[in-house]
């Protein structure tokens, strides 16, 4: 087989980064071809300028030995390159056919593409009504639509960025099954991944990207995931279970059958949830993206008097109608998922950031004015005690890496000494280092007896660090299961909204 | 009342209301592909003054339209340029078109202030008019071309990963704006009034903006809305005629009460704001680099 694509000395910079440091590797013609690395290796630049998003600084790219100069996503289109992305490309209030027109490189008839894409669903598998909104989708449909629109262009080349962050186990097989599909029909698939099972199972063979550079490019045949693990990391990975026993019993915090009814379509209905949380316990809620974990977080934050019924009770005081600033003074804190705009403002500097999530408490004030020497010194001690990469408490929040920012924010509420801390997606998109910290930070912070909510789509990081895990699906929570003894299966199941 | 007084009221409505759809219906389109222009009432004064004078010097018709056009071009091609390529603040830049366009049309204007001219009928103006508005619901809902316009005005960077061209299409849609508010200054000051007269436009242009926010960005009630508007405006005239005392400045005032209760209507929920307004409205675009 020959190879259709050759990057030959990519490079690429950011302020700050390299992004691609001389990337050189082939693709061979009909194959799969994982690119794997952690967040920030540098594998999602790489294809953004393969499908003409990014420019690159120096370096080439050959299709089929010619010489490609691909400035724009549509040039990358007519070469016969199609990309599906991580944080999809659809327009939300278009229907599903409009999109489907949009992607497509020639004028087309609305019964031609009906029956254009009715053959490429049938064939693979697909299952899409093209007079819905895609507002109306769930993220697997999206994908589908994403993936349907690509396919459309007969594509020679198809890059997948991450494509099974967002899927359930049962809808992952059945990606793998089409991806198989599509390159037996003469399709050569450019899959991006962090997660090493995947690579192993699905592709054949995988490039390692490691800081920019380019490890090494293998066939997947001879390796299982600790061997790939390595080569990504530079040192072994070791996921010793941290968790320890949890010697607590009094239950601190409860939801008792927490119902919304909402009729806006770009939100889930949160169904009859219940949960119980012991004292010391560290408790998940996995699932799938886009299953109600914003409309939960949004209820047990309390930000915007989103509208419910049901109780949520802190040790036995009923707090639905306190604020979010009354229900951090009761010692619960918080950490959204989303670091630069909501947990922090990025134009501000870090100690500010301190003051503006923690104003309700009177030490950071002096009458009317803030006590700034105060919160310089708690800045700092955050910084030094949650080891964030900083030279000063002045820096502004938008200037931290990922992993740093992260640190920072986690380690503020944990000093403010909550009793309930309520995380979101904490280890999204860092560094393993940075994660590696704060997964042990929130295992030691359970032992000494605070309770910790982690919503996550992450099931991996949840099966390390909680002590029960249960699922919501379409907004209704499964009942939890114990982490010590779990079946996978049946968590598989549930995601997919099988509960029993 | 009799049966002539009916048609004649909804002939003076008819005349009157044209330069609102012509401008809304520019508007709309560029504000579908995500640009709030808000140069509108400074371009139609441009468009009014330099067709009159085309018309006063040459005499012909034909000329002093396509130079009034002519000036729509350019002077939405400033903004564009100023928006699009150097990203400045579309409110501010469009502001200041409104500001520039007001003092431009008063200098050129000066010395043919009252001259007399013969008028257009302003009868084929309005039958284009309507043929807008259907064109334009046509092209936006059924056409390629307009539902790139529309996704591109939903969101931009993803219009620009599937290989369209976002600043292409925005320069697409400022410069017809700009000419359809070219045009409704050419009808004021051609057909409609016939003359030139500083500041002859008296704040169409202002209510041309509200009304693509009340017909919530869509051309039929657009039509409508420019109707119901325009009414309003002429009722109070007839009122008058028929003795009901109620100050001119409340009728004035009605299709912004109107359009404000509107926006409060639909921005009050999150998914009528989402379905109806483009999410990329005002928002600069910056390529990737």
């Amino acid at each position: 087989m020959q190879s259709i694509v050759e990057f030959k000395n990519i490079f690429k910079t950011y302020p700050g980064v390299i992004a691609n440091d001389d990337v050189s590797f082939n693709i061979k013609e009909q194959s799969i071809h994982a690119i794997l690395g952690e967040n920030g290796a540098g594998k999602s630049t790489l294809v953004k300028i393969l499908y003409g998003h990014v420019k690159p600084d120096s370096g080439e790219i050959l299709i089929n030995s010619d010489l490609a100069i691909i400035n724009s996503p549509s040039t990358a289109k007519n070469l016969g390159i199609n990309m599906v992305f991580q944080h999809f490309s659809l327009f939300e209030s278009l229907t599903v056919a409009e999109n489907l027109i949009l992607g497509m490189n020639e004028n087309i008839s609305l019964t031609k593409l009906k029956d254009k894409s009715k053959t490429i669903c049938d064939k693979y598998g697909f299952n899409l009504n093209l007079n819905s909104p895609i507002s109306s989708l769930s993220v697997g449909q999206r994908q589908s639509v994403e993936i349907v629109r690509s396919l459309l262009n007969n594509p020679k080349i198809l890059i997948m960025d991450e494509p099974t962050s967002v899927l359930t186990p049962d809808e992952i097989s059945k990606l793998f099954k089409i991806i198989k599909n599509l390159v037996k029909d003469g399709l050569t698939v450019i899959f991006i991944s962090h997660k090493l099972e995947e690579i192993i199972n699905l592709s054949d063979y995988v490039t390692i990207m490691r800081n920019g550079k380019v490890v090494s490019t293998i066939s997947t045949q001879n390796e299982d995931p600790e061997t790939l693990g390595y080569k990504m990391l530079g040192y072994k990975v070791s996921k010793a279970k941290q968790v320890s026993d949890n010697n607590f019993s009094q239950e601190i915090f409860n939801i008792k059958n927490l119902s919304t009814q909402s009729k806006d379509p770009f939100t889930v209905n949160l169904n009859k949830i219940d949960l119980n949380l012991i004292k010391g316990q560290i408790f998940g809620i996995a699932g799938v993206a886009g299953n109600g974990q914003k409309e939960l977080m949004e209820i047990l934050l309390n930000e915007n008097d989103y509208e419910f019924s049901g109780d949520i009770f802190f040790k036995d005081l009923n707090i639905n109608n306190l604020s979010t600033f009354q229900r951090k003074s009761l010692s619960i804190s918080y950490v959204t998922e989303d670091r630069l705009g909501h947990s922090a403002v990025p134009e501000m500097s870090l100690s500010e950031n301190i003051f503006l999530s923690m104003n309700h408490k009177s030490e950071f004030k002096k009458g009317y004015f803030i006590n700034f020497k105060k919160i310089n010194s708690f800045a700092n001690d955050v910084i030094k005690n949650f080891k964030v990469d900083t030279p000063s408490y002045n820096v502004k929040a938008g200037k931290l890496s990922g992993g740093n920012l992260q640190k920072f924010i986690i380690g503020r509420e944990i000093m403010s000494n909550p009793e309930l801390l309520i995380l979101s997606q904490p280890t999204w998109g860092i560094d393993a280092g940075s994660e590696a910290f704060i997964k042990k930070t929130i295992v030691e912070l359970s032992q000494k007896g605070v309770s910790i909510i982690i919503i996550s789509h992450d099931l991996d990081e949840l099966l390390e660090v909680c002590h029960e895990i249960a699922v919501l699906y379409e907004g209704s929570l499964s009942k939890p299961l114990n982490v010590e003894n779990i079946n996978i299966t049946k968590l598989g199941k549930y995601m997919g909204g099988l509960f029993d | 009342m009799n049966i002539e007084l009916i048609i004649g009221i909804l002939n003076i409505v008819l005349i009157s209301t044209t330069p609102l759809v012509f401008a809304g219906i520019g508007e709309l389109v560029t504000e579908k592909s995500g640009v709030l222009n808000l140069g509108l009432e400074g371009l139609m004064l441009v468009g009014a003054v330099t067709g009159f004078i085309t018309l006063v010097l040459t005499g012909n018709y034909f000329y002093s339209l396509i130079l009034s056009i002519i000036s729509g071009v350019i002077l939405s091609g400033i903004f564009a340029f100023l928006v699009l390529n150097l990203m400045t603040n579309q409110i501010a830049t469009g502001l200041a078109l409104t500001i520039f366009g007001i003092g431009l049309s008063a200098m050129l204007g000066k010395k043919f202030s009252g001259t007399p001219i013969e008028g257009l009928s302003p009868y084929y103006f309005i039958i284009i008019s309507f043929l807008l508005v259907f064109s334009v619901g046509y092209f936006l809902s059924k056409t390629k071309s307009g539902l790139i316009v529309r996704a591109v005005g939903e969101n931009h960077n993803s219009a620009y990963a599937l290989g369209y061209n976002v600043i292409k299409t925005r320069y697409f849609t400022i410069i017809f704006g700009g000419v359809m508010s070219s045009l409704a200054g050419y009808y004021i000051s051609i057909c409609y009034a016939p003359m030139w007269q500083e500041g002859m436009t008296a704040g169409r242009g202002w209510i041309a903006l509200a009304l693509v926010v009340f017909a919530t960005w869509k051309p039929w009630r657009l039509l409508v809305g420019a109707y119901i508007f325009g009414g309003v405006a002429i009722m109070q005239m007839n009122l008058q005629a028929f003795g009901v005392e109620l100050p001119g400045q409340i009728f004035n005032m009605m299709p912004y009460i109107a359009t404000l209760i509107v926006l409060v209507f639909i921005s009050s929920n999150k998914v009528r704001l989402k379905l109806s307004a483009p999410s990329c409205l005002n928002i600069p675009y910056e390529k990737n680099s």
